[in-house]
């Protein structure tokens, strides 16, 4: 019974995805459903252009709800990501306090009177008002939940990952002048990281994990079909075809989806309607980023619009 | 389930894969929301929560299918003798099929368990009487392929194997045809124990089975390896590489007391009008290491520096800046060839350019001074990687001094033992007094010290 609702909760993500354009693998969709059910971020990794953030804004539009996003760098702190004190403001507060000083402690005789008093004033110094939330507790914040994007989190410094497990494990944060902030609404947790550099096993162990790759050829041809709604079944294959092929190739950098959708808009804008190795050779430029990659893929491209052609034929 | 969940993270931990308390419990939660009957889901979620990269869940992906692949009890081959044996009766005289069928009703009666089960034919009580009995005798705790015959018997015995012989024994004189019967349905089901024992091996022994594999491996001398284990030797190397990486490539926490930087502390303040709210302390500048690598790559030592600049060439995050050359009878830069090819391609052209020769330290120590003495710095440390043995030519030690004074410190690493040093043409003793420090590098284990004593001198 529960076996059932899980497969068909999983099918309901999956098309939920799809309404907002992003065509998730049955992986993805399991990853979304699980991290909803038992409350953990996923870690998202693979390689650039296979849609890692598209992710997190698809299921922020299919939940409704916001999106908050860190973009991580080096020397990304946490003044910067979770909360800084508003200095300016409390600098007023004091100039305010020197002035009222004289009527809060105006009845005071002695010094330690005048102490008691003072510290039965309250103290706002360090409070709520003063504090300048940043996308990390601004996250914990929304009453109504929200999805938290970690962006290229390997981008950041090793230090930054420790300062994100409290956040990650218990949805809380603790400000030491103020206590702990827990979130009001858990939100969903996405991390995506180009695997720069090896993360920290204790980050690690807090999320799940999905590896998202180059997608197989009936998938990108769906992804193409939600992007790309004006281009036409066979130029749809054979350009699918066509970058699997060139995938096959050993280059700096391989074409993925996002090259594979900027290339579909650019042969509609150029009104193609099947391969050629005129067409291809002119936009290969939109496919691969160096020029050491075009060189190496230019005289093979012939044989793989041939090759394209003909699974077209039998697929 | 629980039981075989807790089976196959331990099957998972064999493999590979680090799965902590916490994956468990994770993963066990993960399973609970998802439910069993869909296999691909099941395999999806528990990738999900307990592989952390992509060769753990590839390893995790293996791991899954072998566990979750029962092998069958192999009943086919028997079942079709019987279904021979019962067509041709059949054939020759119904009567005595009948006979038999009657005779394979009656006397099971009298039978154990075991027996009955194995002549009813019924596969999944069998495979269940399998799984269980293999529980009994904990077959996870099988580590060696050597206990595979024992846990065999114990799980034979689990499963009632005295009372199936003693059935035997009264079946031959009682009812020949149904004991013969008996005697290849009890033949198959020692195939299917053997299999399930085997599969047992690969699931939980795997481990134990390659920590025992690499410390063997470790301790070998890197010079006599032989061929087949060049590829595991690869992988070791690697392995101790991200090792040094993890262990050297983060920053250790900068100390935050000593001198008082005033300059960047007024700087610093300058929002409050210079009241020092917030201090900056002076850092100690820490370099990364600059190494300079002279690898012999004649005969005897090649296989060595192979590995050494395998070795070096993996510790990107953590060194600077490496530069290598190779040399025999003289000497050439290596960096390019070995970052853009392949560690087999890269060793195959260094080879094919200087390799082979009769090793001539004078000469190539003067190559080296004559192109690349620029290339010192005082941040650097030069390794020198070879057995000294000059074939009785001028050493030119004179040269291996100017490096010295040039550079922060020289590494001579010798695969030879320290017995053999001065010894033949060894030039050792002589190399040594201008070496910062001389040590024997002749297994995986002592280059991944020496290399690792190299890094940590600029922590």
């Amino acid at each position: 019974m529960a076996d059932q609702k899980a497969s068909t909760a999983i099918e309901a993500v999956e098309s939920g995805l799809a309404a907002q354009g992003y065509i998730a693998s049955r992986q993805i969709a399991t990853a979304v459903y699980l991290s909803q059910q038992i409350e953990k971020p996923i870690l998202v990794e693979g390689p650039a252009g296979v849609g890692k953030t598209e992710l997190a804004k698809a299921i922020a539009a299919w939940r409704g709800k916001k999106m908050i996003r860190l973009q991580c760098y080096e020397g990304l702190d946490e003044a910067k990501a979770l909360y800084e004190w508003k200095y300016a403001k409390q600098l007023l507060y004091t100039q305010i306090l020197k002035d009222k000083l004289g009527e809060v402690l105006g009845g005071a005789q002695t010094l330690h009177a005048a102490l008691d008093q003072l510290h039965d004033f309250g103290d706002v110094f360090f409070s709520k008002e003063f504090v300048e939330p940043r996308p990390l507790l601004q996250a914990l914040e929304q009453p109504g939940g929200c999805v938290l994007l970690i962006d290229e989190i390997d981008k950041s410094d090793a230090e930054f990952e420790s300062l994100l497990l409290e956040i990650l494990s218990d949805f809380q944060v603790t400000i030491p002048e103020l206590g702990t902030v827990s979130a009001i609404t858990p939100p969903t947790v996405i991390l995506t990281s180009n695997s720069e550099r090896d993360l920290g096993d204790a980050l690690k162990r807090r999320c799940l994990h999905l590896h998202i790759g180059f997608p197989e050829q009936r998938l990108e041809e769906r992804i193409v079909e939600s992007r790309v709604p004006g281009i036409s079944q066979t130029l749809r294959r054979q350009m699918v075809g066509f970058i699997h092929e060139i995938r096959s190739l050993d280059l700096k950098k391989l074409p993925s989806v996002s090259e594979t959708i900027d290339w579909a808009r650019v042969l509609v804008l150029l009104q193609a309607s099947e391969l050629d190795t005129e067409i291809v050779k002119d936009t290969l430029n939109v496919l691969l980023k160096y020029e050491a990659d075009i060189e190496a893929a230019a005289p093979q491209v012939t044989t793989f619009i041939a090759k394209a052609a003909r699974s077209n034929v039998f697929g | 389930m629980r039981e075989n969940l807790h089976r196959f993270f331990r099957a998972a931990r064999g493999a590979g894969v680090h799965v902590s308390p916490a994956e468990s419990i994770d993963a066990m939660r993960a399973v609970a929301q998802v439910g069993l009957t869909d296999r691909a889901i099941l395999r999806d979620a528990l990738l999900l929560t307990l592989a952390k990269s992509q060769d753990e869940k590839l390893a995790l992906g293996d791991c899954f299918d072998l566990f979750f692949s029962q092998p069958e009890p192999r009943q086919d081959q028997p079942e079709a003798n019987d279904n021979d044996e019962a067509s041709q009766g059949s054939d020759q005289s119904p009567s005595s099929g009948s006979n038999s069928e009657a005779g394979g009703g009656q006397p099971q009666e009298g039978l154990g368990p075991l027996a009955q089960m194995l002549l009813s034919q019924d596969r999944s009580a069998i495979q269940a009487a399998i799984a269980s009995a293999s529980g009994a005798a904990s077959l996870s705790d099988i580590r060696y392929s050597t206990q595979r015959g024992i846990f065999s018997s114990r799980i034979l015995d689990a499963m009632g194997l005295q009372r199936l012989r003693d059935d035997l024994d009264e079946l031959t004189g009682t009812n020949p045809a149904l004991a013969e019967r008996l005697r290849a349905a009890l033949d198959a089901l020692r195939e299917a124990v053997r299999d399930t024992v085997s599969q047992g091996l690969a699931l939980y022994a795997r481990e134990e089975a390659e920590n025992l594999r690499n410390d063997i491996l470790r301790n070998a001398p890197l010079a006599r390896i032989e061929r087949r284990q060049v590829a595991e030797m690869r992988a070791l190397i690697r392995q101790i590489a991200r090792r040094l990486r993890e262990r050297y490539s983060k920053p250790r926490k900068r100390q935050r007391r000593g001198h008082l930087d005033v300059r960047r502390t007024l700087r610093r303040n300058a929002a409050w009008g210079g009241v020092p709210f917030l201090t900056a302390w002076k850092r100690k500048h820490r370099d990364r290491p600059k190494i300079v690598a002279l690898c012999d790559v004649s005969g005897s030592v090649a296989q060595v520096s192979d590995f050494f600049l395998l070795l070096i060439h993996s510790l990107h995050e953590v060194v600077d800046d490496v530069r290598s050359f190779a040399f025999s009878s003289h000497l050439i830069e290596v960096s390019d060839i070995l970052e853009k090819k392949s560690p087999e391609e890269a060793m195959a052209e260094i080879m094919s350019k200087v390799g082979f020769g009769s090793s001539d330290y004078g000469s190539s120590l003067v190559d080296f001074e004559k192109d690349f003495m620029s290339a010192l710095t005082p941040q650097t440390t030069v390794i020198v990687l070879g057995d000294a043995r000059s074939n009785n030519l001028d050493p030119r030690a004179d040269i291996l001094r100017r490096v010295s004074e040039r550079s922060k410190r020289l590494v001579w690493l010798n695969p030879e033992g320290r017995l053999a040093w001065g010894f033949g043409d060894s030039e050792m003793p002589r190399y040594a007094t201008f070496c910062s420090v001389v040590r024997q590098c002749a297994t995986a284990q002592q280059l991944e010290r020496a290399v690792s004593d190299i890094v940590a001198t600029y922590q």
